[in-house]
């Protein structure tokens, strides 16, 4: 039964969360889920808009008023099914997508006046979670097996999407993935207390379970080349590449390559995929000093700040070079970093990092800027002010300015056409690159971008790779 | 998931083992490297590809005990099982017919040399080879090097083997003698890659030397291994190993290896103990 549209008299109900003095002591799951109850009133806010604004906002157009009907019905498998139509992972997406400026953002509750949007995300990751806890998994349509070989490089959520699907219709997929484990970024990068390590196990295992076959220590364009995998010795027939935006960058300012200076990539690694907050159980190391700076300002400065704190740092601080406001991090992470104390220093340009005759870290110094006019991407640029500078003493810095493209894989596939940002080109219809068969999605086209838009592009790859590989 | 094949020890802390890896063994060029890891709770430890057969499809490491994973990895015999070894990584080396070449191994770091003697013999050029050991019963590969060098020269530190000195001052007395050097190669601690470069600079020979950095993933991806060059920041394991030893910051390069020196300790110290406890187990049981 559809609700009187009386936004303002439904308040949007928020996800519980770990009280933040308890929280930064563990890696636990900073976010709780909703409560069946708390799922389904949420979901009987929905007003079924007719030409779905919300569904625009999503990457892959989720049909959102209707799995949120099912879920105001009870009805949460079919909920998942609708949703896994264009998203293979909610688990995943209802944690981590950026809603406030993607489905959320659309969603008309809250473009009344006072009103709030919808939590989307929040009921979504309900539906995912309570189908995985009461082994309620909606039939896959699954093709017989065509006995065609498909591979796919990278186990990032592009790849694990690509070789999903690629499954379900029929063809004998395997994944070639650099590390010893798959989940790309979201196993290395996103750490537990966001996204709990076990839902992309269950994950891997339910691919497995489809017949996807994992081979780890494979870095493609070194132990193993494009050509190889397209040859008669492996004979692949068509290729998903999902490599990622995996090189760190760096400041490029004096005193980055002091001892206690990490990228947020290296730090993150050796906390999520080597499990150095375990250490000495675990013999992979991390350092962290008492104060820690953490330069940048999207979810990696977050996640690494947060990661910070909960390895013992007595104080971790954020720089920024533009405000709050500017921030492309996700909202309501800003606003849980806030609770559990990482300081915002913002308006902070750096210019050098100072150390000690050991070189360890003591400080680091400081432009400050003000807000000028738009600049091309909209935002607001950030302008020196003349002669300001501050000096932060610090023990440990961590630097998260983003990352560029992993070229391993493409350097070694000399045909392959990139941009001038190394970016693999591709045809965004098809997702194919210049490559017969071989086609590409993810960061490793876009640069730095979501987990969903990443998965979005590995669905639209996946179904040409299918239409490639039979029409030959 | 590899096996080991075949295991020796070289000396009284360094080892030589052969895994059975062939895709490696078939890709692998001199001056790659391996990445491994033990075990599930293992770091990932990088390890110069010694010598390989892409016929047999057998890898050889030879690594030198220095810490807890290398201790543990010379506790494993052949058919053991070593969780991950990824690899060929790293940048092969440079190879032409430069005219003579002369390398400097230094301790354990005469097993990466081998590889890139044995690949410019075969690419024509004259080999010299200088090792450098400790004393002469760590002295470990002469014979192998010299079926891949045009002259073998063995120093020792405290000249036990009748030919005292350190590989760059037997590398000075080349240059003295008037010998005309097209290239150097130095692999070893680094502080001799470091003291090579002193030699050669004045010399105007060029150098190259390979890191060996503190690594993760070995692909670019944590610049963990990155080392300040004047062409800016580069990573050990993407754009290297091998590099021009006359463009690097080698006082940088040996403090940020010393980094997790304490953490280091308190792994191995850990691991120690744990051994001994489990030997006391295995005793135990043996007597109930
Ligand atoms: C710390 C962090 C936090 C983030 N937080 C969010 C968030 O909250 N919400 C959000 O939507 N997005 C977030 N992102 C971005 C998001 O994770 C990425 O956009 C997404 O993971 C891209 O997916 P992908 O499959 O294209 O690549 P990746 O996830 O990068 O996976 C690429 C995989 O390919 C492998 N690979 C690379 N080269 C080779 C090779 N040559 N051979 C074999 N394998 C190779 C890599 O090891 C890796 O496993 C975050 C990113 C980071 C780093
Ligand atoms: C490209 C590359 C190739 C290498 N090839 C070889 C090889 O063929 N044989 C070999 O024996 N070693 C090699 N190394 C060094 C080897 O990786 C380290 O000795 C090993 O990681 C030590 O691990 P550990 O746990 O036993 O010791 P740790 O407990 O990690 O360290 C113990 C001691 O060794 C030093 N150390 C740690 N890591 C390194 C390192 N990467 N390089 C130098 N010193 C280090 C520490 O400062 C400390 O003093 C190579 C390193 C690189 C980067
Ligand atoms: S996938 Fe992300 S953007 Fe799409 S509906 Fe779900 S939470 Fe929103
Ligand atoms: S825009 Fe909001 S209210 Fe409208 S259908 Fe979508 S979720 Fe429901
Ligand atoms: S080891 Fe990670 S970038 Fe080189």
């Amino acid at each position: 039964m559809a609700q009187p549209y009386k936004p303002s008299k439904l308040p949007r109900h928020e996800l519980p969360c770990l009280d933040p003095k308890e929280r930064i002591k563990t890696f636990d799951e900073v976010a709780l889920g909703f409560s069946e109850d708390e799922a389904v009133a949420e979901a009987q806010r929905c007003l079924s808009c007719k030409n779905s604004p919300c569904a625009k906002g999503c990457p892959v157009e989720i049909d959102i008023s209707a799995f949120l009907e099912k879920v105001a019905e009870r009805q949460f498998k079919e909920a998942l099914e609708i949703i896994k139509e264009k998203n293979n992972l909610p688990g995943i997406t209802g944690r981590v997508c950026p809603q406030e400026s993607q489905c959320e953002c659309e969603c008309t509750l809250g473009k009344a006046k006072g009103g709030q949007p919808l939590a989307i995300g929040a009921v979504e990751r309900f539906v995912a979670d309570w189908c995985a806890k009461n082994g309620a998994t909606p039939a896959v349509k699954m093709e017989p097996p065509n006995g065609i070989k498909a591979g796919v490089i990278g186990s990032g959520p592009a790849s694990l999407t690509a070789a999903g699907d690629l499954a379900r219709a029929g063809f004998d997929v395997t994944v070639f993935e650099a590390f010893h484990d798959a989940g790309g970024v979201l196993l290395f990068g996103i750490p537990e207390f966001r996204m709990p390590k076990s839902i992309l196990k269950a994950e891997v295992e339910y691919l497995e379970s489809l017949g996807v076959k994992f081979a780890f220590d494979q870095v493609v364009g070194k132990s193993v080349f494009v050509e190889d995998l397209f040859g008669p010795e492996h004979g692949f027939k068509t290729l998903f590449m999902g490599t990622g935006a995996g090189l760190p960058m760096f400041l490029k300012i004096p005193g980055e390559n002091l001892l206690d200076v990490y990228s947020a990539n290296e730090f993150l690694t050796r906390v999520n995929l080597m499990k150095a907050y375990k250490f000495p159980e675990y013999d992979t190391p991390v350092k962290v000093g008492s104060t820690v700076l953490v330069v940048g300002g999207g979810n990696v400065a977050l996640d690494a700040a947060r990661t910070a704190l909960r390895l013992g740092a007595k104080q971790v601080s954020i720089v920024y070079r533009r405000t709050l406001k500017e921030m492309p991090a996700r909202q309501a992470e800003v606003e849980h970093a806030q609770e559990e104390g990482v300081v915002f220093k913002l308006l902070r340009a750096p210019v050098e990092i100072i150390g000690d005759a050991r070189k360890n870290v003591t400080a680091m110094r400081f432009q400050e800027m003000t807000l000028g006019c738009l600049d091309e991407s909209g935002r607001a640029s950030c302008v020196p002010i003349e002669g300001a500078f501050e000096t932060i003493p610090c023990s440990t810095v961590i630097i998260a300015i983003g990352s560029e493209t992993n070229t391993i894989c493409s350097d070694a596939t000399c045909e392959l056409e990139v941009d001038k940002k190394k970016h693999i080109k591709v045809n965004t219809e098809t997702q194919e690159t210049s490559i017969d068969g071989l086609f590409a999605g993810g960061d490793a086209v876009t640069g730095s971008a979501t987990v969903i838009s990443a998965m979005g592009a590995a669905k639209k790859a996946a179904r040409s790779m299918a239409a490639f590989a039979l029409k030959k | 998931m590899v096996n080991i094949i075949r295991k020796k020890q070289l000396n009284e802390v360094i080892y030589e083992i052969e895994v059975e890896a062939p895709q490696i063994a078939r890709k692998g060029r001199a001056g790659q490297f391996v990445i491994v890891r033990i075990h599930d709770r293992g770091e990932r430890v990088p390890l110069t590809i010694a010598d390989l057969d892409p016929a047999s499809g057998a890898v050889t490491i030879v690594y030198q005990v220095v810490g807890k994973t290398t201790l543990e990895l010379s506790r494993l015999n052949p058919g053991d099982i070593v969780k991950d070894i990824v690899g060929p990584l790293g940048k092969p080396m440079e190879l032409d017919k430069f005219g003579t070449v002369v390398l400097l191994g230094g301790g354990c770091g005469v097993a990466p040399v081998y590889p890139q003697a044995k690949a410019l013999k075969e690419a024509g050029n004259k080999v010299i080879s200088i090792i450098g050991f400790r004393n002469k019963d760590l002295v470990f590969w002469q014979e192998k090097m010299a079926r891949v060098s045009d002259e073998v020269i063995v120093v020792t530190d405290d000249g036990s083997n009748g030919n005292k000195g350190f590989t760059t001052t037997a590398l000075q007395e080349l240059i003295a003698k008037g010998v005309k050097i097209d290239r150097v190669i130095s692999i070893g601690p680094l502080i001799m890659m470091a003291n090579t470069v002193k030699v050669t600079r004045p010399a105007g020979i060029r150098t190259i030397v390979s890191l060996n950095t503190l690594m993760v993933d070995g692909t670019g991806m944590c610049g963990s291994c990155r080392v300040s060059t004047s062409q800016g920041t580069k990573f050990a394991c993407v754009d290297g190993p091998d590099m021009d030893g006359f463009d690097l910051d080698f006082d940088e390069i040996m403090a940020r290896n010393r980094k997790y020196e304490p953490e280091e300790r308190i792994a191995l110290e850990k691991y120690k103990h744990e051994c001994q406890c489990e030997k006391a187990m295995k005793t135990v049981e043996k007597c109930a």
